[in-house]
């Protein structure tokens, strides 16, 4: 499938949200952990060595689970092959609780449930649809309930 | 740079609802040569696939960044998606009718992450104050005659709400800012009832009461 890396080059140098220098390991069998710098931006999880400028991969965290491993860890998998993870060994339990907390939010599924929650109570509340003040109340993205196209 | 590509294709391909469905011309990037895509847009991933039935897309455009705007080009109904980033791609596309054109131009401009994360906070921030309000005018409240000794319960009022079964709840896992952290702790017993439905309903006759009152003074 066609990408571009420059699109994703410049997205990995944007501010973000998190980064920290964690042990990663990727899922292939064998696979030792490394150092590597972590980077959120959006909802795509960057990770690079940690003396290079250019990430050597990213993650898309839409459809995956963040799970708590042992101590210190946490793992990354997707929901089409859950047992295949992306480990992550932080230095403390408080900096692993973090970063799984970061990384739930991050999806931008989660986003839009959050919105549609929002404009729901905030309707209840005031009768007023909140979204109809930015011309965006019939967009697809934003409705409760099932959208098919 | 490795992308989880497997992950990306089943995110476009499974039953997840789109934002954006259709077929559009995109112009090649070398040949000029316009080739028709059926395109998805999903979140901030606009994906395009070789034919509606195609199993796997051909490609993914990440809308991060971007700017869409109108352009003319030697197709009708062409618009254009561009990057701020030096030496980056301008993708252009053309639509099969005017209705579709203003459809996805308007539905890719607000396909960021950046652009969905803004709304949210702002909506954070209004129901936050909403909510702030309420607490203030229940401290200020004396005449009302519904009102009663409930002041502390009335701070779970919200909590009470987020459970409602009639809309969905905040996302497991934690709640965006605020609202989690407000209304901690439980309401006192209802009286004479444990069933939800009646727990709503006692609560809510206040509610409304003092909806009322804050929508009159705040004059929306």
């Amino acid at each position: 499938m066609r990408y571009s890396e420059r699109e994703l080059l410049s997205l990995s140098r944007q501010p973000a949200e998190k980064a920290a220098e964690i042990l990663m390991r990727a899922p292939k069998k064998g696979s030792v952990l490394k150092k590597r710098l972590v980077k959120l931006v959006v909802n795509f999880l960057f990770y690079f060595r940690t003396d290079e400028a250019e990430p050597i991969g990213a993650l898309l965290l839409e459809h995956c689970k963040i799970n708590k491993e042992e101590e210190n860890v946490f793992s990354i998998s997707f929901i089409e092959e859950p047992d295949r993870k992306y480990s992550f060994e932080c230095d403390t339990e408080a900096q692993c609780q973090e970063w799984i907390e970061a990384l739930r939010r991050a999806s931008y599924e989660f986003m839009r449930r959050s919105l549609i929650f929002y404009r729901n109570e905030i309707q209840k509340m005031t009768g007023k649809d909140p979204l109809e003040q930015y011309g965006i109340s019939e967009e697809a993205r934003f409705q409760l309930g099932t959208r098919k196209l | 740079m490795k992308l989880n590509e497997r992950s990306l294709v089943c995110y476009a391909t499974c039953d997840s609802p789109a934002d954006n469905a259709g077929f559009l011309s995109k112009k090649g990037e070398r040949n000029t040569a316009y080739h028709r895509r059926w395109f998805v847009l999903k979140g901030n991933m606009l994906f395009y696939f070789e034919e509606r039935e195609s199993r796997e897309p051909v490609g993914v455009i990440i809308l991060e960044g971007c700017t869409v705007e109108l352009c003319e080009a030697a197709e009708e109904f062409a618009f254009a998606i561009k990057f701020d980033c030096a030496k980056a791609r301008t993708y252009v596309l053309a639509a099969e009718s005017q209705a579709a054109m203003e459809s996805w131009v308007k539905s890719l401009s607000r396909a960021s992450f950046d652009y969905m994360r803004l709304v949210v906070k702002e909506l954070e921030k209004q129901l936050e104050e909403m909510q702030r309000g309420l607490a203030g005018s229940r401290s200020v409240q004396r005449r009302s005659p519904i009102y009663r000794k409930t002041k502390p319960a009335l701070c779970n009022g919200c909590a009470v709400w987020n459970n409602a079964p009639c809309v969905d709840t905040l996302p497991a896992g934690d709640g965006p800012g605020g609202l989690a952290d407000s209304g901690s702790g439980k309401p006192p017993v209802c009286p004479g009832t444990v069933c939800f439905s009646k727990l709503h309903d006692w609560y809510g006759r206040e509610i409304t009461e003092l909806r009322r009152e804050w929508q009159e003074s705040h004059k929306l």
